[in-house]
C-alpha cells in the first residue's frame, strides 16, 4: 500500500545557455510514494502554475524508459539511483524518504548546452549519428532476410549494444564529458553484424572524429558512464570501438 | 454531397498494387531535385518516408517536436512486427495475413489497402535486416518468430521487447544517412500548427520553433504528415506525453476529411490506474499473452477478499480460477484480438470479479509457464517487461501474477486517405497511425509497425510521384505569398487568444477533465444516451477552457504550457469528433462497442446493411459547428464478409 511522504525539492532554473542559473526550492507535502518522480514534478508544476508562476522545464516524453528524452541529474547521479538501472521516468518516490532534500539539476556538459532549466540541447548526438551511424542501404528489395545467417549469440550481443536510448547520461556522468559509451554502442552493434562490416572502418573513424569535433572529452576509463547507463551498456564496447578505430587507422 | 473517390486500381485484389506501380507516373531523377517535400513527424512512417524520399532525390524537410527524430513514440512499441514470410512453415501467406488483418479489423478496413500492406510486409523485414536491425534469431542463425493476437500462425518478428525501438533506430539511421548526404533537412523541436493551402493544394506549413517561440513558414510542393494518433484525447493512455493530434486537426480544419474517429483501440494488457496524480499508463506487451494466462476468481467472495487485500492471487486454488478467455474462446484462447480481450476484462470487472483495490484489474499469470519452461527461459523472453512492471508496481511477476487492465493505446481512425495515401486536400498526404486506412475497426498486434514502415518505405515514395509528376514545372514557392502570411497571422492570433484568457486553471487540470469525460462516456462501452451526455459535457468544457485557462509566460522562448494549451484545444475538437462518429454508428464493430448492439453472448453485433462504410467527417469552418458526415462505401471483392468468430 502506498504511503505519503513530505520532502524538500531543490530544482535548477536557468533562462537560456547564457544565464548563470540558480536553484529554487519548495516543500512538497504528502506525496503518495507510488507516484513516479516525473509525476511528482507534475505536481510541483501544478502548484507553481496555481501560484501564477512559470513551471519548471524538463524534457520527458514516453515515461516508460525507452525514448531517452528524460534527463535529470538527481542528487548527484544521472537519472537518480535506481537498483535495476532505469531512466528518470522509471524512478518512483518510494525510493525516497520523509524529510529528504532532493536536488534536481540538468545534464552538465559542454556539448549539451542548457536551453531552459533542465532542458538541454543534445543535437550533438544526432550529428555523431549522421557522421556514420548507419549501414548504407537503399530502400527497395534487398535479398531475403534469411539469406544473411547470423549466429544467435552475435545477434543477441548486437541487440545489447543497440538498446542504447541516446539519453546522454554517460556524458553527464563523465568527468571528461566523453561520449565514448554512446559512440561505442552504435559502432559495436554494426561491427558485430555482417551487414555492418563493409563500412566498419569508415564508420569508426567518422563517428570518433565527429565526437572530437563537437567538444566531447576523452575517455580515461573511469567507468562512470557504465555505472549510470539505464540500459546497462558495457564499457567492453569502448574496447571494441578502440580496436575498430586502431584497425581502421592502421589501414590508412 | 461530396463524392468520395478512393482511387482503388482496377483488377484482382492481388494484382492492384502491381498494376498501379506499372502504370503510375514517375518523376525523373533530374526533376526530383526541383521538388520539395515536407514530412512532419519522425516516427516509423515519417522517418522512413523522409529517408526514402531523400534517397530518391527529392529535397525533404523533416520536422519533429522532440529534441531528436529518434524519440518519436514508435520507439515504445514492444512486441513485434508482422510479415507474411512463412519462415515457420506454418501455412502463412500474403493472403492469410491480409485475411487476418481484415477479419481482425471487423470488416471495416479498405480491402485493397490491406492487401497491399500484406504484400509489402515481407520486404520490410528484408529492408530492416539489411539496415542492421538485430532481430531475434534461432540457434541456426535464422530469424525467430512469435505469435500475436488474432492469428493462428507465428509471423511476428521481434527484437526482445523493444521491437519498435530497433525498427525506429533503423529508420532513424537511414534518415541520418540522408541528412549527412544533404537530401534531408532536419527541424527538431518544431511543431506544425497549420497547413498552407494555395489554389486548393497543400503548399507548406506554419510551425512554431519550440526553443525560440518564433512562428515560421515553410514551403514545399507536397506535405506529408505522419504525426501519430489521437489517444491522448483520453488524457490517460499508453501514448507518450507529447503525442497529440494538432497536426491532424490543422489538416482537418483546412478541409481534410477525418475518417472513423470512433475506432479507438483499448489495449487489454496495461498496468492498472493507481491514483489521480498519474500522468500516463504503461503497456505490457501483447507478446506476454503467448505464455501468460488471464484469469479472475470464479467466486465473488474471493474477488472481494482480493479487493480488500486480505488474500493474494496465489492463494486461490486452481479449481477456483476462471480463465475466462480460454473458456469463452477455445480456438484462440488468451490470444484473441485486443478489442475482444479488453471487453472480456471489462465484463468480468463490471460483474465484480476485479482483483485489485479499485476492482479494475485482472490477473496475467506466468506460474504455469515458469513451471513448464523454467524461470530462466521466461526471463529471456520477457525479462525487460517484468523489470519494468516491478519498477512501477513494486511487485515481481515471477512471484505473483501481474495485474492488468485495458487502456487507450492506438487509434485506427485518422485522416482520410485514398489508395495513394493522399487526403481529400490535393498535395496533402497522411501516413502511419495518423491515417485511417488499414486496420478497420480494430488493429491486430504487431501490425502498427508493419503499417508505419509499409507506408513510409514502400507505398508513399511511389504514390506521391503520381502527384508530383505534374508539379515539375511548378517553381519553388515563396513564403512571402499572402496565403502564408494569412496562415501565420492566424496562428499568432490563436496563441494570443490563449494568453488573453488569463483564467485560473492549468492546462492539465482541464485535460484531465476531458479525459474523464472521454473514458466514462466515449470509452469501452458506449450508449447513445451516454454519448449525448459526453458531448454536452465537452461543450461545457470548451466554455470552461476559454473562460478559465491560465497560460503562464510569454509566446517567446520555451513555453511548455503554451504547447500543451494548443494541443488541448485540438483534443477537445477531437473528443467531440470521436463522440459524434460513435453516436452516428449504430452498430458495434471492433474497438467501437455500442452496448445497445450486442449478441446474447455479449459479442459485438455489426450492421453491414447500414454501416458498411467509412465515416468521413468534414469540418464546417468553426470548432463549435457540427461536422458533416460523408460515406465511402466499402467494397469487398476477395473476402466474404462474415461474423467474426474466435471460438472455434
Amino acid at each position: 500500500m502506498a504511503k505519503n511522504i513530505s520532502f524538500t525539492i531543490k530544482y535548477w532554473k536557468q533562462n537560456g545557455p547564457k544565464d548563470a542559473g540558480h536553484f529554487e526550492q519548495r516543500e512538497m507535502k504528502n506525496i503518495p510514494d507510488d507516484t513516479s518522480f516525473l509525476e511528482m514534478l507534475d505536481i510541483l508544476n501544478e502548484e507553481l502554475i496555481n501560484d501564477g508562476k512559470e513551471p519548471f522545464v524538463f524534457d520527458h516524453d514516453c515515461r516508460e524508459g525507452i525514448c531517452g528524452m528524460c534527463s535529470l541529474y538527481i542528487n548527484g547521479t544521472p537519472h537518480g539511483k535506481t537498483a535495476t538501472g532505469a531512466t528518470t521516468c522509471q524512478l518512483y518516490m518510494r525510493k525516497f524518504n520523509d524529510g529528504d532534500v532532493i536536488t534536481v539539476e540538468p545534464w552538465r556538459s559542454a556539448a549539451f548546452p542548457v536551453i531552459k532549466d533542465c532542458m538541454v540541447d543534445r543535437s550533438a548526438f544526432d550529428k555523431i549519428q549522421a557522421a556514420g551511424g548507419y549501414v548504407t542501404v537503399r530502400t527497395g528489395q534487398p535479398q531475403d532476410a534469411n539469406a544473411i545467417l547470423i549466429p544467435k549469440q552475435d545477434a543477441d550481443e548486437a541487440m545489447d549494444c543497440a538498446t542504447c536510448i541516446g539519453c546522454g547520461a554517460c556524458v553527464a556522468a563523465c568527468k571528461n564529458g566523453s561520449a565514448m559509451l554512446y559512440v561505442a554502442s552504435k559502432v559495436s552493434q554494426f561491427a558485430l553484424l555482417p551487414q555492418g562490416r563493409p563500412e566498419a572502418a569508415k564508420r569508426a573513424k567518422a563517428m570518433v572524429a565527429k565526437m572530437d569535433e563537437l567538444g566531447f572529452g576523452n575517455c580515461t576509463n573511469t567507468r562512470a558512464c557504465e555505472a549510470v547507463c539505464p540500459k546497462n551498456e558495457s564499457i567492453a564496447n569502448i574496447a571494441r570501438l578502440n580496436r575498430e578505430f586502431i584497425k581502421a587507422k592502421l589501414a590508412d | 454531397m461530396a463524392t468520395i473517390d478512393s482511387k482503388i486500381p482496377e483488377g484482382l485484389v492481388s494484382e492492384k498494387w502491381t498494376n498501379y506501380k506499372a502504370h503510375q507516373k514517375l518523376v525523373n531523377p533530374k526533376n526530383k531535385r526541383k521538388l520539395d517535400v515536407i514530412v512532419v513527424g519522425t516516427g516509423l512512417a515519417g522517418a522512413s518516408a523522409a529517408a526514402s524520399l531523400g534517397e530518391m532525390g527529392f529535397k525533404v524537410k523533416n520536422f519533429c517536436i522532440q529534441d531528436s527524430p529518434r524519440r518519436a513514440h514508435s520507439i515504445a512499441a514492444q512486441g513485434g512486427i508482422n510479415a507474411a514470410k512463412n519462415y515457420q512453415n506454418d501455412g502463412d501467406s500474403v493472403y492469410r495475413l491480409f485475411y487476418d488483418t481484415v477479419k481482425g479489423g471487423d470488416y471495416r478496413a479498405r480491402e485493397a489497402n490491406v492487401y497491399r500492406l500484406a504484400e509489402v510486409s515481407a520486404s520490410i523485414i528484408d529492408q530492416c535486416v539489411a539496415q542492421g536491425v538485430p532481430f531475434a534469431r534461432e540457434y541456426g542463425g535464422m530469424l525467430a518468430n512469435r505469435s500475436f493476437g488474432g492469428a493462428q500462425v507465428s509471423r511476428t518478428f521481434y527484437a526482445k521487447g523493444q521491437t519498435g525501438q530497433q525498427l525506429l533506430l533503423g529508420a532513424y539511421s537511414a534518415l541520418m544517412c540522408q541528412v549527412n548526404a544533404g537530401t534531408v533537412e532536419l527541424y527538431t523541436r518544431y511543431e506544425m500548427l497549420d497547413v498552407v493551402i494555395i489554389d486548393g493544394r497543400a503548399r507548406g506549413i506554419i510551425a512554431r520553433n519550440l526553443v525560440t517561440g518564433a512562428i515560421e513558414r515553410f514551403a514545399a510542393h507536397a506535405v506529408v504528415i505522419g504525426t501519430g494518433g489521437y489517444g491522448n484525447a483520453y488524457f490517460l493512455s499508453t501514448n507518450a506525453m507529447g503525442c497529440n493530434c494538432s497536426a491532424a486537426m490543422a489538416c482537418y480544419r483546412k478541409g481534410a476529411y477525418f475518417a472513423n474517429p470512433s475506432y479507438v483501440q483499448i489495449h487489454p494488457t496495461c498496468i492498472p490506474v493507481h491514483g489521480d496524480k498519474q500522468s500516463k499508463l504503461t503497456l505490457m506487451s501483447e507478446s506476454l499473452r503467448n505464455d501468460g494466462r488471464i484469469w479472475v476468481p470464479k467466486k465473488l467472495e474471493d474477488a472481494k477478499k482480493l479487493q480488500e487485500g486480505k488474500i493474494q492471487g496465489k492463494d486461490i486454488p486452481e479449481e477456483d480460477r476462471d480463465y475466462y478467455l480460454e473458456r469463452r474462446y477455445p480456438a484462440f484462447g488468451n490470444l484473441v484480438p485486443r478489442d475482444v480481450a479488453s471487453r472480456a476484462a471489462k465484463e468480468r470487472c463490471d460483474k465484480g470479479f476485479g482483483v485489485n483495490n479499485t476492482g479494475l484489474a485482472v490477473f496475467l499469470d506466468f506460474s504455469q509457464a515458469i513451471k513448464d519452461f523454467g524461470r530462466k527461459e521466461i526471463e529471456a523472453r520477457y525479462g525487460n517487461l517484468f523489470d519494468m512492471y516491478e519498477e512501477i508496481t513494486d511487485e515481481s511477476p515471477y512471484e505473483t501474477p501481474m495485474m492488468i487492465y485495458p487502456a487507450v493505446h492506438y487509434t485506427m481512425g485518422g485522416i482520410w486517405v485514398d489508395y495513394e495515401l493522399q487526403t481529400s486536400v490535393k498535395g496533402l498526404f497522411a501516413i502511419g497511425e495518423c491515417n485511417f486506412s488499414d486496420h478497420g475497426a480494430n488493429r491486430l498486434g504487431a501490425s502498427a509497425l508493419m503499417q508505419g514502415l509499409a507506408d513510409g518505405y514502400f507505398v508513399l515514395p511511389y504514390t506521391i510521384q503520381n502527384y508530383l509528376s505534374d508539379q515539375i514545372t511548378v517553381p519553388r514557392f515563396s513564403t512571402d505569398l499572402p496565403e502564408f502570411k494569412a496562415a501565420e497571422e492566424a496562428v499568432k492570433a490563436r496563441i494570443q487568444k490563449l494568453f488573453n484568457i488569463k483564467g485560473k486553471r492549468s492546462v492539465d487540470s482541464i485535460h484531465k477533465e476531458l479525459g474523464r469525460i472521454m473514458w466514462d462516456y466515449v470509452g469501452m462501452g458506449r450508449t447513445a444516451e451516454g454519448l449525448k451526455t459526453g458531448l454536452a459535457k465537452m461543450k461545457e468544457l470548451r466554455k470552461e477552457f476559454y473562460a478559465n485557462l491560465f497560460v503562464p509566460g510569454s509566446a517567446e522562448g520555451v513555453n511548455v504550457e503554451l504547447e500543451k494549451a494548443i494541443r488541448l484545444e485540438d483534443f477537445i475538437i477531437m473528443g467531440e469528433l470521436i463522440a459524434h462518429d460513435a453516436l452516428t454508428r449504430n452498430e458495434s464493430c471492433g474497438g467501437h462497442f455500442r452496448e445497445e448492439y450486442q449478441t446474447e453472448e455479449g459479442e459485438a453485433k455489426r450492421d453491414d446493411e447500414n454501416f458498411f462504410y467509412v465515416g468521413c467527417w468534414e469540418y464546417q469552418g468553426d470548432d463549435t459547428k457540427e461536422p458533416v458526415l460523408h460515406k465511402e462505401p466499402l467494397v469487398y471483392e476477395a473476402i466474404k464478409v462474415q461474423t467474426r468468430n474466435y471460438k472455434n
